[in-house]
């Protein structure tokens, strides 16, 4: 049971920060090289969830993934009828729920380059993806570090969103986060106090193991 | 200008604060400046030749390959050109060898994303080896950007761009960013690479000592516009262009070695209209080399000077005159007692020019204080 939640809160920290790194990266480029005068419009829907208490976008999401929204037509397809309180449609609320915490540190990244090494690139026969792959992303790297870090961290630490959209269906949608809540309201203070520590202990790790990470990419960088 | 040069570029539109016009036109070979004072436009002229900058009003051809045109646009990564930035703008997470190799790869096709093609490294072009000597970089291949001094990054830059094979190599200022010592370092290889390559070179600078040392032709811009283009020598020699009133104004001449005088370490060049004297090294008989004069370093006498202490008096033909705030004169000469030869700028004082009865047509003698051997002449 305690073994599910954690294997469970793994699996979708894991999941969400891959789909984030595929998704957010052409975002964030998209946001540190466009022109156009609405791209900080889009910037900030990707911002809003910094802001938004989790179950306004909890609630908003079990709209979009029950029946009646495009969720239920999705889950169709492989003949369920909503997305909410399943994994997937968990996945689908972490990615949204971190996307700030993946396409921020990216496209800083991506903004401090400047045009001069791209430009460099350009002279020197390069395409754009040439020079996407070539330039941008080894000198983003310190920002994907950052981002991906983020983004699997504050996957596992969700919580209201969780709640909203997943419930706490064991194997399905009880993360670890939720699993504290219930046992602490079920009386279960020992079990409650392990995972606490141990999230706290993960994060203490976590956030320590980027910085020297970080720190060392800028060394070997500049 | 009037026979059709390989280069040609026509570029007009809005930039910033002024509007661009220029066109011009340059050889197949040799040094090209586009000389002006900052922020007249040469910078933007050279990213426009480059793609970097899309004029929609522009027009630029090399050796009959339309780059761009009112249909055409040829973004940047096919454009056959090696650019070297003001600053080196080497990769930093590549090291020098990485660098060099960078462009290099990408027309073997030995990179995943590079295409040999057309385009691929012909049997006659720039070897890595060649580009690694002529620029003493053996002993940084390995190191990265961060470990280089400025002079070092720059030249590496150089190297790389060399070895991206261009049919015309852009330089933006590439000693601007660098301290004296730096340049100095710098300006050496600069002048080997001079010889060594066979592609034009378009170089900007606001530099006239540099320009003087590099280049063969120059094109004047000021405030986005074509002032004068032509060879070095003939524009210096122009007594009415902006160049003539710098305070160093003065003319850059094609020489050839004559003798050396070992017991007064004296060398007598021989150049179109006149001989020269000039302290120096023992130099080869034969031997190309570049002299400059200062204009202020010219005086005029009417009769061949005698009892003077100065070595060099040649004769020469008054062409034009040009007046200079008042007090001074700039005059164009054409050596020798036919005025058919070289020609060289004097500054005398109005005084003295009216004094002397000077005017265009005129015999005087140029007796020359100062000669200055700036470096081999190209093998134009």
């Amino acid at each position: 049971m305690l073994v599910q939640s954690i294997g469970l809160t793994l699996q979708l920290a894991t999941l969400t920060t891959l789909i984030l790194l595929v998704v957010g990266t052409p975002i964030a480029w998209w946001l540190a090289r466009s022109t156009a005068w609405w791209k900080e419009a889009v910037a900030t829907v990707v911002a809003l969830p910094l802001v938004l208490p989790p179950t306004v976008l909890g609630f908003y999401l079990l709209l979009l993934l029950g029946p009646q929204g495009p969720g239920g037509w999705l889950a169709e397809l492989w003949g369920g009828h909503s997305l909410a309180f399943t994994f997937q449609g968990l996945v689908i609320g972490s990615v949204l729920y971190s996307m700030p915490f993946v396409v921020q540190p990216i496209r800083n990244a991506f903004e401090a380059i400047g045009d001069r090494p791209l430009e460099v690139a350009a002279t020197l026969r390069a395409g754009p993806f040439d020079r996407f792959f070539t330039v941008a992303l080894p000198l983003a790297r310190r920002g994907f570090l950052t981002g991906a870090v983020l983004g699997f961290a504050h996957t596992v630490g969700e919580f209201g969103v969780v709640l909203m959209i997943g419930g706490s269906i064991p194997g399905q949608t009880r993360v670890l986060s939720v699993a504290i809540y219930d046992y602490v309201e079920t009386g279960d203070w020992g079990t409650a106090h392990l995972l606490a520590g141990g999230m706290l202990a993960f994060s203490f790790v976590v956030i320590l193991t980027m910085m020297m990470l970080e720190k060392r990419i800028g060394r070997a960088g500049s | 200008m009037t026979e059709t040069r390989p280069l040609s570029a026509r570029f007009r539109g809005q930039v910033g604060a002024f509007d661009l016009d220029v066109a011009f036109k340059a050889p197949g070979q040799g040094v090209t400046a586009l000389f002006g004072p900052s922020g007249c436009g040469k910078t933007t002229i050279l990213r426009c030749v480059a793609g970097l900058r899309r004029l929609t009003d522009g027009y630029f051809a090399l050796n009959g390959e339309v780059w761009q045109d009112n249909r055409v646009f040829r973004p940047t990564h096919r454009r056959p050109i090696g650019y070297v930035f003001q600053e080196a703008s080497l990769f930093p997470h590549l090291s020098v060898r990485a660098n060099l190799l960078y462009g290099h790869r990408r027309l073997t096709g030995r990179s995943g994303w590079g295409r040999g093609g057309p385009e691929a490294v012909r049997p006659d072009g720039v070897r890595f080896d060649d580009v690694v000597g002529l620029l003493g970089l053996d002993a940084l291949l390995e190191r990265a950007p961060s470990h280089l001094s400025g002079g070092e990054r720059q030249r590496v830059a150089i190297g790389r761009a060399l070895l991206s094979q261009p049919a015309l190599l852009l330089m933006d200022e590439p000693l601007a960013a660098l301290d004296r010592f730096s340049k100095d370092d710098i300006l050496p290889y600069l002048e080997r690479l001079h010889g060594a390559l066979s592609v034009p070179v378009l170089y900007v600078s606001h530099d006239i000592a540099e320009v003087e040392r590099l280049a063969d032709h120059l094109v004047l811009i000021e405030r986005g516009r074509v002032t004068a283009a032509g060879p070095l020598e003939d524009l210096q020699a122009n007594p009415t262009l902006s160049i003539a009133r710098m305070p160093e104004a003065g003319s850059t001449l094609p020489a050839i070695v004559d003798s050396f005088d070992a017991a007064y370490g004296l060398v007598t060049l021989a150049l179109a209209g006149g001989r020269l004297l000039v302290p120096g090294d023992p130099e080869t008989p034969g031997a190309r080399r570049r002299v400059r004069i200062a204009a202020s370093d010219v005086s005029l006498a009417r009769s061949l000077p005698v009892d003077s202490t100065i070595l060099n008096a040649l004769p020469a033909r008054i062409l034009a005159a040009e007046p200079q705030g008042g007090i001074q004169m700039m005059v164009a000469l054409a050596l020798g007692t036919d005025g058919g030869g070289c020609h060289l700028l004097a500054r005398v004082t109005r005084k003295s020019w009216d004094y002397l009865g000077l005017g265009p047509g005129q015999a005087v003698f140029a007796q020359v204080k100062g000669v200055a051997l700036v470096r081999e002449s190209s093998p134009l």
